[in-house]
């Protein structure tokens, strides 16, 4: 990784990246960084078996999920910009930008953090999150550890929880309902800071 | 306000009455008390500190009936006078009893509690206290010794509040944490030191404080550090939000570390003198910083593993359970305390450490002992803690007044806490994902109290090395009490004013407990990708080591194997179960839930006052007794009545006498078994409500049919419920038999039975099962859901009855109360054996409701039977031999009522006819009870239509 040092030129778009994810651009040359080593057949994009190699990411129970999260629908590669897209979901929301109009189109905003989650569940890409989808989540998340019938009833009883068009499934809107409301009054009652803390990471530099 | 003074003050006066070994140091009682009990003499009364007060009991009849053998010579004397002997647990006792006393007095007054923290009244009882004392005795007896206090009263608040910390909260703000109590305390130690050396020189400060830099800096140190009793009892009354409690709190247990290095490096300098430290001495100090912290972490990390690794192996002495966590976490403190590492930390990290384990291994009761336990005692203890702080600022003798030495340290430790925090958190909040904002800053700097363990340190003190002492006691006394009092009576309308987020307490739901899960998973993958080690890449790392080896290492097997998620789904059920039930009894939720699904419920009158009635009178249960009292009906009746009602709810007849005791074991208390029993009962009753509403929508054409007397179906057991004909006693004939009936009526909950009350004193709705419904011809009550409910065998048990819940009756239940719904069964499925029979059962059932076809319930589980006098067998023949009467009674209509009720009557008398259909007593009242509650719907859903024909049979509680 060192060998290869990143330099801002070799960043393809990189202003638009900044102006688009508001990474500055240490984060961009240490994301580029991380990008290169990563694609390791330095063919300039990233497949999901580039993912595969990272070996904590193996061990993580929906780890497939998150890289299926980063290949938009149909593709199998995933370029440098879409990289840092994506990432950009999990920058904290910048408590001061956070008033600006501009907020609704950042990548970090809680929405769109929401909706990355949201998508985590929702394989289909239907916009809901049905039975069978929350299922398959927590047989991932609890492995062998519970059996069938037990996952079942959590199941059906988490959809009952949020389920409030009574359709059996967790729509969008339902989904911010419970996360949003369980973040901001159950986990520390600050407004919308703490969607943000729970669905950002700290990016060093 | 008076009793605690006078126990006081016979406390002192039977102090200075008994030997004077005690008095003569000049010191508390309870400063003697520590050696005593540490070492217990021959003779002495050997118990431990805080059951001081039966021990003391105890230990007064002893000595008395000793001497009254023994002393024959000198002439007998029938009572003697042995306070030496009890002396000190009974002073011990007297304290206890009364700062506990004093508790209770000022919660007295909501409103002033409300407003005035009882930290603040606690020390001003102490101030009267003290007062009165040093009246009395023109000395002071009592003070707070530093050795009790560091010994007892400090571990018990320490050990409770690690012990139920939040973990995932502490680290979560560790940072923030680490950072306040090492950097913000060196810095108010330092700053308050070198600040108040400089006041010296500019002589703000009197001359008479004789003190150099070095006793200012030790000072500083001392008073620096935030004090985690004050934080606690003030932060608890003021409900801030949970990070900012947490990076508080946390700060000042933490500190501790610090605090006791600064302390020993100071004195110890102080003691050699300052011209001979050496720049050698300098690094030792930072040195044995890190030796301390790191030091007492790892002691409480030791205790907490052997503390989790005992709780594996204590399933065969359940009863000792408590014991262990009690004694592992105090030692991990006395063990720290020993190598003079921080005490503090060490109980903090044993408790935060082993809390996880502990709570997996031991059993629901040891954890619920150990909690009301730990509560109790660190209650008492803060109780003391600041009775006692006030009775030492009575001494005039130990402090020395110096306004220019109080005022400044005031002022300094305000002003350099502010800044401190300032200061800190715009360092912490570049790196803080959740920026720590100006109202946080403000509530911290607010907070930093200071509290007994600065005046314990300041006791301490030698006063031949710290020549200023006493200037410096008093200070420290009037710092704590404004911080104290001041503060913390003015911070409740600061973070109201400045609204401060507050913590809310919100049941937890299993959404959370996915989501949360799903989002570290989320959060750890995404820093694995970006190539970043954070937060949650250690924290995760953390989690697979503590899954692959501390939890198999700590953890039972059977626990190990669980999933903690579903552990915290069945948490939720349960809670939600219990919340149900609590929240009004069965009747008010049965009758919120039924009546959605009711055609009309507008057309009811009895309806609001159903609930009016249940307002008032609060739980179902008095209700039920209260209505009861209240039945017009014949005297006879009230006590056929009452008895039953009393059947119905102790259930099984209680044992008197235990038949055997252990020490070692619990049985299952009768009364738990009661509980549950209740519990599976009203869970059972509103099912069956639920399904007779939604019978009555469906068919109430049919409502003629119902009069079978279902109920005495229900009794039987191993009848198939195949069996077509039920045996019908015509509930109305019951109900005319009334008493009889009334006493015979089975299991049911007694809260649904409260319903029925006020409605129509017997009207038996159809709803339930039982559902005899009959006397509701007119209403809509369908013979065949009773029948179903009935055969359902959550009815039939009493002892543990499989909780099933039909899918139609859930359906049934208004959508918004749904989720109570569900939650509730689903408790009730993981309080009771497994619901297996349900399954079957259901489609069967709700057929069977279809077919309007009353089925016999031939499903009664033995243990309801068993609280009926009559015995199985024989209702079983009963049953079927009734059987197929019953059905062509059914079919017939209400003359045939009036058949059944004749029928019904020799029932009444005596269970002995075999040959009558009459469901002997016993079965029948389990029959009558569930029906209670399908009666208040019935009488709703009748009563308009009640035709003239009816009214008998709805008096008694019809089927």
């Amino acid at each position: 990784m060192g060998s290869s040092r990143s330099r801002m030129d070799d960043i393809p778009h990189a202003q638009q990246l900044i102006h688009e994810t508001d990474f500055s651009a240490a984060h961009l040359l240490r994301l580029h960084q991380r990008f290169k080593f990563l694609d390791k057949y330095q063919t300039g994009e990233l497949r999901p078996r580039d993912f595969g190699a990272i070996p904590a990411l193996a061990l993580n129970p929906i780890g497939d999920r998150i890289i299926g999260a980063f290949f938009s629908p149909g593709r199998e590669t995933l370029d440098f910009p879409s990289f840092v897209r994506i990432l950009a979901h999990f920058r904290p929301t910048d408590p001061n930008r956070s008033r600006d109009s501009t907020q609704q189109e950042l990548a970090n905003s809680r929405t769109r953090k929401l909706k990355f989650a949201f998508q985590l569940y929702d394989q289909d890409r239907d916009g809901k999150i049905s039975r069978a989808e929350l299922l398959q989540v927590l047989r991932a998340m609890l492995e062998t550890q519970v059996v069938e019938e037990q996952l079942q009833s959590i199941a059906e009883r988490a959809i009952q929880e949020a389920d409030l068009d009574k359709d059996d499934a967790i729509s969008f809107d339902e989904f911010r309902r419970i996360v949003f409301f369980f973040f901001v009054f159950c986990l520390q009652s600050l407004e919308k800071v703490n969607i943000d803390h729970k669905m950002s990471i700290r990016f060093l530099k | 306000m008076q009793f605690p003074l006078l126990l006081l003050l016979f406390s002192a006066a039977a102090d200075l009455s008994g030997t004077a070994d005690l008095r003569e140091t000049g010191l508390s009682i309870p400063a003697s008390a520590p050696p005593l009990l540490l070492c217990p003499q021959p003779g002495a009364p050997r118990d431990l500190a805080p059951p001081g007060l039966a021990s003391a009991r105890s230990a007064v009849g002893e000595p008395e009936e000793a001497q009254n053998v023994g002393h024959h010579g000198g002439g007998f004397r029938v009572v003697q006078w042995e306070w030496t002997y009890v002396q000190t647990p009974y002073i011990i006792a007297m304290w206890l009893l009364v700062a506990s006393v004093a508790k209770i007095l000022f919660h007295f007054s909501q409103h002033f509690t409300t407003v005035v923290p009882e930290s603040c009244m606690l020390i001003l009882l102490g101030l009267v206290l003290g007062g009165v004392v040093l009246v009395a005795n023109k000395k002071q007896l009592y003070q707070l010794d530093p050795a009790l206090f560091f010994l007892f009263l400090l571990p018990t608040i320490v050990g409770d509040a690690g012990y139920f910390m939040s973990a995932r909260l502490f680290f979560d703000n560790l940072g923030a944490i680490l950072t306040y109590a090492v950097v913000g305390t060196l810095w108010n130690a330092f700053c308050c030191g070198f600040s108040l050396y400089a006041a010296k020189l500019l002589q703000v400060i009197d001359e008479r404080v004789q003190a150099d830099l070095m006793d200012f800096l030790l000072f500083g140190a001392l008073i620096s550090a935030v004090d985690p009793v004050a934080v606690l009892a003030v932060f608890e009354e003021v409900h801030v939000n949970d990070t900012l409690f947490i990076i508080v709190f946390g700060e000042s247990l933490v500190n501790d570390a610090v605090t006791v290095v600064l302390y020993k490096v100071y004195i110890s300098f102080v003691e050699v003198g300052v011209e001979n430290v050496e720049t050698a001495d300098y690094f030792k100090g930072v040195a044995s910083f890190f030796i301390v912290s790191i030091g007492g972490t790892l002691v409480g990390v030791v205790f907490a593993v052997i503390l989790g690794f005992i709780t594996r192996f204590t399933k065969k002495v359940r009863i000792i359970e408590p014991l262990f966590v009690f004694l592992l976490v105090y030692l991990a403190y006395l063990t720290a305390e020993l190598f003079s590492l921080s005490a503090i930390l060490s109980m903090t990290f044993c408790g935060i450490g082993a809390n996880k384990y502990v709570e997996a291994n031991i059993s629901q009761k040891s954890r619920t002992t150990v909690k009301y336990t730990m509560k109790t005692l660190a209650s008492i203890a803060e109780t003391i803690i600041f009775i006692f702080l006030g009775i030492s600022a009575v001494d005039k003798s130990k402090w020395a007044w110096d306004t220019g030495l109080v005022s400044c340290t005031l002022v300094f430790i305000f002003v350099f806490r502010a800044v401190g925090v300032i200061g800190q958190t715009w360092v912490l909040n570049r790196f803080r994902l959740i920026p720590l904002d100006k109202i946080d800053q403000v509530v911290m700097s607010y907070g930093g109290l200071r509290g007994a363990v600065a005046f314990a340190l300041v006791v301490l003190l030698d006063g031949k090395r710290v020549k200023a002492k006493d200037y410096f006691v008093a200070t420290t006394i009037v710092v704590v009490f404004f911080t104290v009092m001041f503060q913390g009576l003015t911070i409740k309308p600061l973070v109201k004013w400045l609204k401060v987020p507050r913590s809310s307490s919100r049941k937890p739901t299993i959404n959370e407990e996915i989501h949360e899960r799903a989002f570290d998973h989320i959060l750890t993958a995404v820093e694995d990708i970006a190539g970043l080690q954070g937060y949650h890449h250690w924290r995760d790392k953390w989690e697979q080591f503590d899954k692959n080896y501390l939890s198999k290492l700590l953890l039972r097997k059977s626990v190990y194997r669980k999933s903690e998620l579903w552990e915290a789904y069945q948490k939720i059920n349960i809670r939600d179960a219990i919340s149900v039930i609590d929240q009004g009894g069965n009747v008010l939720t049965s009758a919120r839930l039924s009546l959605p699904s009711m055609a009309s419920r507008a057309s009811f009158p009895e309806f609001t006052n159903v609930t009016n009635y249940l307002r008032e009178n609060g739980s179902g249960v008095c209700l039920d007794l209260q209505v009861i009292d209240n039945v017009p009906g014949a005297k006879v009746e009230e006590d056929t009545e009452t008895h039953h009602v009393l059947a119905e709810n102790l259930y099984k007849p209680r044992r008197r006498y235990q038949s055997h005791y252990s020490r070692h074991f619990m049985s299952l208390g009768e009364k738990e078994r009661q509980d549950r029993e209740v519990f599976q009962r009203n869970m059972k009753s509103r099912m069956e409500t639920f399904k007779s509403t939604r019978y009555k929508r469906h068919k109430k054409e049919r409502s003629l049919k119902k009069r079978q007397g279902l109920d005495r179906d229900k009794p039987r057991r191993n009848v198939s419920w195949q069996d077509t004909d039920p045996v019908f006693v015509s509930v109305e004939s019951d109900e005319e038999k009334d008493e009889h009936s009334d006493a015979e009526k089975e299991e049911d909950v007694g809260i649904t039975f409260v319903a029925r009350r006020t409605e129509t004193p017997k009207p038996r709705p159809k709803s339930v099962p039982p559902a005899v419904g009959d006397s509701h011809s007119p209403t809509a009550a369908p013979p065949s859901p009773t029948n179903g409910g009935s055969l359902l065998p959550w009815k039939g048990s009493v002892s543990s009855p499989p909780p099933c819940v039909s899918v139609e009756a859930t359906k049934i239940i208004p959508v918004d109360l749904q989720q109570a719904w569900n939650q509730s069964i689903s408790s009730l499925e993981s309080v009771s054996s497994p619901p297996t029979h349900t399954e079957p059962v259901h489609p069967r059932v709700s057929a069977l409701s279809r077919l309007g076809v009353p089925r016999p319930i031939s499903y009664s589980p033995p243990g309801s039977v068993g609280g009926c006098t009559s015995s199985i067998g024989s209702q079983v023949v009963q049953s079927s031999l009734c059987f197929p009467e019953k059905k062509k009674e059914q079919e017939m209509e209400e003359e045939q009522e009036k058949e059944e009720e004749a029928e019904l009557q020799p029932l009444l008398a005596p269970p002995t006819s075999l040959t009558k259909p009459p469901p002997p007593p016993g079965s029948a009242p389990s029959s009558g009870k569930r029906r209670k509650p399908s009666v208040y719907l019935r009488s709703l859903v009748t009563t308009p239509s009640t035709g003239s024909n009816e009214p008998h049979s709805r008096d008694p509680t019809q089927l």
